[in-house]
């Protein structure tokens, strides 16, 4: 049984509202950039088909930009009330860089997002166009900070100690580390993966409800259509993200491995169960070679295991380990639905009148939580492996917690957040549900017992 | 020249600081007042409208809190450690009060079950989190234990009978910027209505400070001590409060519905000012001063290159341009 002390009820409470938190963001970032490619083709083409696809998801965006920018301001605090001595021992590098995340985007987003929603009849339509820019501008510039700061965490860098103090000798060594360069945009392909499989999925339910056909094909098309482009960037960058932990971060590239032993040629572990006592896996599946090969692109490199990191450096095994693999198997997921769905592009099937196999339409509907799914074990990968260390290498997660906080403390305020959080989730999920069951086009006020009521624009295929 | 430099910088940013604060309380303030004021009239019509005046602006003004905190974690990470592991409880009740209160206005429109909840979520939220806002300042005033850099109290220090005492006030300080906010902002029946609660909020709120300004003599705390060094410095707000008053009470008997934010704002102002004046320079009153909390040259550079010089006049004029933007009275056609 786990033994509860302020330590682990901080890592737990930071863990749950950075989860929770990073569900939103993932999603927003994504929409906004949506949002903002069908105002600027409704303002082109002056198709309606563009308008009402946008307020539909409009309505969609103010529930996850709301939770967003709430549990958000949750994280801001968080490094003081729990993990004061990080705070005050890292504060100076990075406290400016979550400043300049709040000067620069959080401020940017939640100002114009007040235009997007309610200055329609107010501004120009050039200068409602520019909100929604500015709002995808700042999600944007958001994860950058955000990542910046984080990837200094993973690989400290342009740093030097004065007493206990992390005092930063080199911003631009801090900002064009070569771990944030691709960090920042495997998460920022990631957000964009994430709402392209959202928009696919609700384009493939109205098409197997045969409800909303014009709407439903834009959004089966431009949304597994922007998927197809952008996963093989997304495969190739991951790749990119394993060689920075192999290279910095033994202890965590050894976790996902599996491997205990080092070998040579290296095995791909598939399955592993281990045994901690004896620095062994109870029990393993793995197909020879291919760790070799997807470590180095040999076939007979030698790849280090678990034993050859300090026992009091290890990560825990299981999170890194099948985080990793939740990650990678949503990636694969992603590459063949949206390739299958440039496939039957080519082959006309998803002109207007025509509709794609069915098969094909239930796996685009269930995928919808396919890049969120990635994104958070992405992050849970990255971030247990980190352990046992809060600045890699620097400052241990252990050292980090405030000297005061006791656990009576820590656990109320962790209840405080599980206990509102379990109740505005669910509530959040049910009315975007619901926003989606109306469907695009219906403008009634949103009112739970005249549902019944709604009209819905069923429009026959192909009209 | 160096230090010189570094002295100028460490002003800097405790005036950003003071000013992203200043931002926070009047802006959330009103929005906040507006919640509790939404709590006390039971009028569902009423309550419309009155959401209707903050719901392009509310999620901006609160993001002033992140700054607030991200500017004290980047410029002060000593004070920024010490404040929250000092006020954890009060933090997680407001940060949970506020993520109850975002959500619940949003959800409230969605929803006819459920509508009372959202509705309680939202004015109780809102009362919550201007009560702990005001609590922690009472605690602040008070004085927290601190040794050797680290906060060494317990996690119920902050809850004594004048912080509660400062809480109220608060509550019925922000009640009253929400009400000359809605006088500003809405026509018709909401607008008497609002009018009525000024005037009653607006001696209530005078009642809190007079009280709080004796208690807080009588208790011999730590930062009186300036004011018998400088009385004179005390004139300054005192002026400034008398003239917000007065024309509060003006702009209520002659109806001038646009005068009565801007005079409410000056009493939030001359507060602000008294409080900072009998700080400054120190953050804890004889245990740390702010040249001691700053973060070193080198992160105080990079945040006033970029975020101090560029950003934060950019972002004071978008937030100008956007409350333009839904300047007058609040119109039906912005739903």
């Amino acid at each position: 049984m786990l033994e509860l002390d302020p330590v682990i009820l901080s890592r737990i409470q930071f863990a749950f509202t950075i989860t929770f938190h990073v569900i939103f963001p993932s999603f927003t970032i994504g929409l906004a950039a949506w949002l903002t490619t069908l105002e600027g083709l409704s303002m082109a083409t002056g198709r309606p088909v563009y308008r009402r696809l946008f307020d539909f998801w409009l309505k969609i965006f103010v529930v996850a930009f709301v939770m967003g920018v709430v549990s958000g301001i949750v994280m801001a605090f968080q490094f003081g009330t729990n993990w004061s001595e990080l705070a005050a021992r890292t504060g100076p590098i990075q406290g400016p860089l979550l400043a300049y995340e709040s000067f620069t985007a959080f401020l940017l987003e939640a100002t114009f997002f007040g235009v997007m929603l309610f200055g329609r009849h107010r501004v120009p339509p050039w200068f409602y166009f520019v909100s929604c820019l500015m709002v995808a501008f700042g999600t944007s510039l958001s994860t950058f900070w955000i990542l910046a700061n984080n990837s200094w965490m993973q690989v400290p860098v342009g740093y030097a100690l004065e007493g206990q103090q992390f005092v930063p000798t080199s911003w631009s060594a801090i900002l064009t580390n070569e771990v944030l360069w691709v960090r920042f945009p495997h998460m920022l392909l990631a957000a964009y993966l994430t709402t392209a499989f959202c928009v696919a999925a609700v384009g493939a339910w109205y098409a197997l409800r045969r409800l909303y056909a014009e709407e439903s094909r834009v959004m089966l098309r431009m949304g597994l259509g922007l998927a197809a482009l952008l996963i093989p960037f997304q495969l190739v960058i991951g790749h990119l993200n394993g060689e920075y932990v192999e290279k910095h971060q033994p202890s965590k590239f050894t976790a996902i491995e599996g491997r205990w032993e080092t070998e040579q040629p290296a095995r791909l572990l598939l399955l592993a169960w281990p045994d901690e006592a004896a620095e062994r896996n109870s029990f393993e599946i793995g197909v020879p070679v291919l760790g070799s090969f997807f470590d180095s692109l040999t076939f007979d490199s030698k790849e280090p295991g678990i034993r050859t990191v300090a026992a009091d450096e290890r990560p825990p095994f299981l999170i890194p380990f099948y985080g990793f693999r939740a990650m990678v198997g949503m990636g694969l997921v992603m590459l063949f639905i949206s390739w299958t769905g440039s496939v039957l592009v080519r082959r006309r099937r998803m002109d207007a009148g025509k509709l794609p196999p069915k098969w094909f339409l239930w796996a685009t509907a269930l995928s919808f939580p396919s890049g969120f799914i990635a994104v958070v074990a992405g992050w849970f990968t990255a971030e247990v492996g980190r352990q046992p260390w809060v600045v890699f290498g620097a400052l241990r997660t252990a050292d980090a917690v405030t000297p005061s906080l006791g656990t009576a403390t820590a656990l109320t305020s962790l209840l405080i957040y599980i206990g509102l959080y379990s109740i505005i989730f669910p509530a959040g999920t049910y009315y975007i549900h619901r926003t989606i069951k109306r469907g695009p086009g219906n403008e009634i006020e949103a009112d739970e017992s005249t549902e019944v009521k709604v009209h819905r624009r069923a429009l026959p295929l192909g009209q | 020249m160096e230090t010189i430099w570094q002295f100028d910088l460490v002003h800097f940013w405790a005036a950003a600081l003071a000013f992203s604060i200043l931002m926070y309380v009047l802006l959330d303030g009103f929005d906040l007042g507006v919640g509790m004021l939404f709590g006390i009239s039971g009028d569902a019509g009423l309550r419309d409208r009155m959401l209707r005046t903050i719901a392009p602006v509310w999620d901006g003004n609160e993001t002033w809190l992140v700054v607030i905190g991200t500017v004290l974690f980047g410029a002060f990470p000593a004070v920024y450690a010490i404040f929250l592991s000092a006020f954890y409880l009060p933090v997680a009740f407001l940060l949970g009060a506020l993520i109850l209160r975002g959500v619940s206005m949003e959800f409230r429109g969605r929803s006819t079950r459920r509508r009372w909840f959202w509705n309680l979520g939202f004015s109780g939220g809102s009362f919550a989190a201007a009560f702990v806002q005001g609590a922690a300042v009472g605690a602040l005033v008070k004085g927290i234990d601190v040794d050797s850099g680290q906060y060494v109290g317990g996690p119920w220090d902050w809850l004594s009978p004048f912080a509660v005492f400062c809480g109220l006030g608060l509550v019925a300080g922000y009640a009253l910027l929400g009400a000359s906010w809605l006088v500003m902002k809405t026509r018709g029946d909401l607008r008497e209505w609002s009018y009525h609660w000024l005037l009653r909020l607006l001696a209530i709120s005078i009642g809190f400070i007079a009280v709080s300004f004796v208690w807080t003599l009588l208790a011999g705390l730590n930062i009186t001590d300036r004011w018998f060094e400088a009385p004179v410095l005390l004139a300054v707000p005192v002026v400034l409060l008398l003239t917000g008053v007065v024309g509060l009470i003006w702009s209520w008997r002659q109806r001038l519905d646009r005068l009565a934010y801007p005079m409410a704002a000056l009493i939030f102002f001359a507060a602000f000012t008294a409080f900072l004046l009998s700080f400054w320079p120190w953050v804890l009153p004889g245990d740390l001063r702010f040249d001691q909390a700053a973060a070193p040259p080198k992160s105080l550079e990079f945040l006033f290159y970029g975020a101090g010089m560029v950003v934060l006049p950019i972002v004071v004029l978008y937030t100008v341009g956007v409350y333009w933007i839904f300047r007058g009275k609040s119109r039906p056609l912005d739903e």
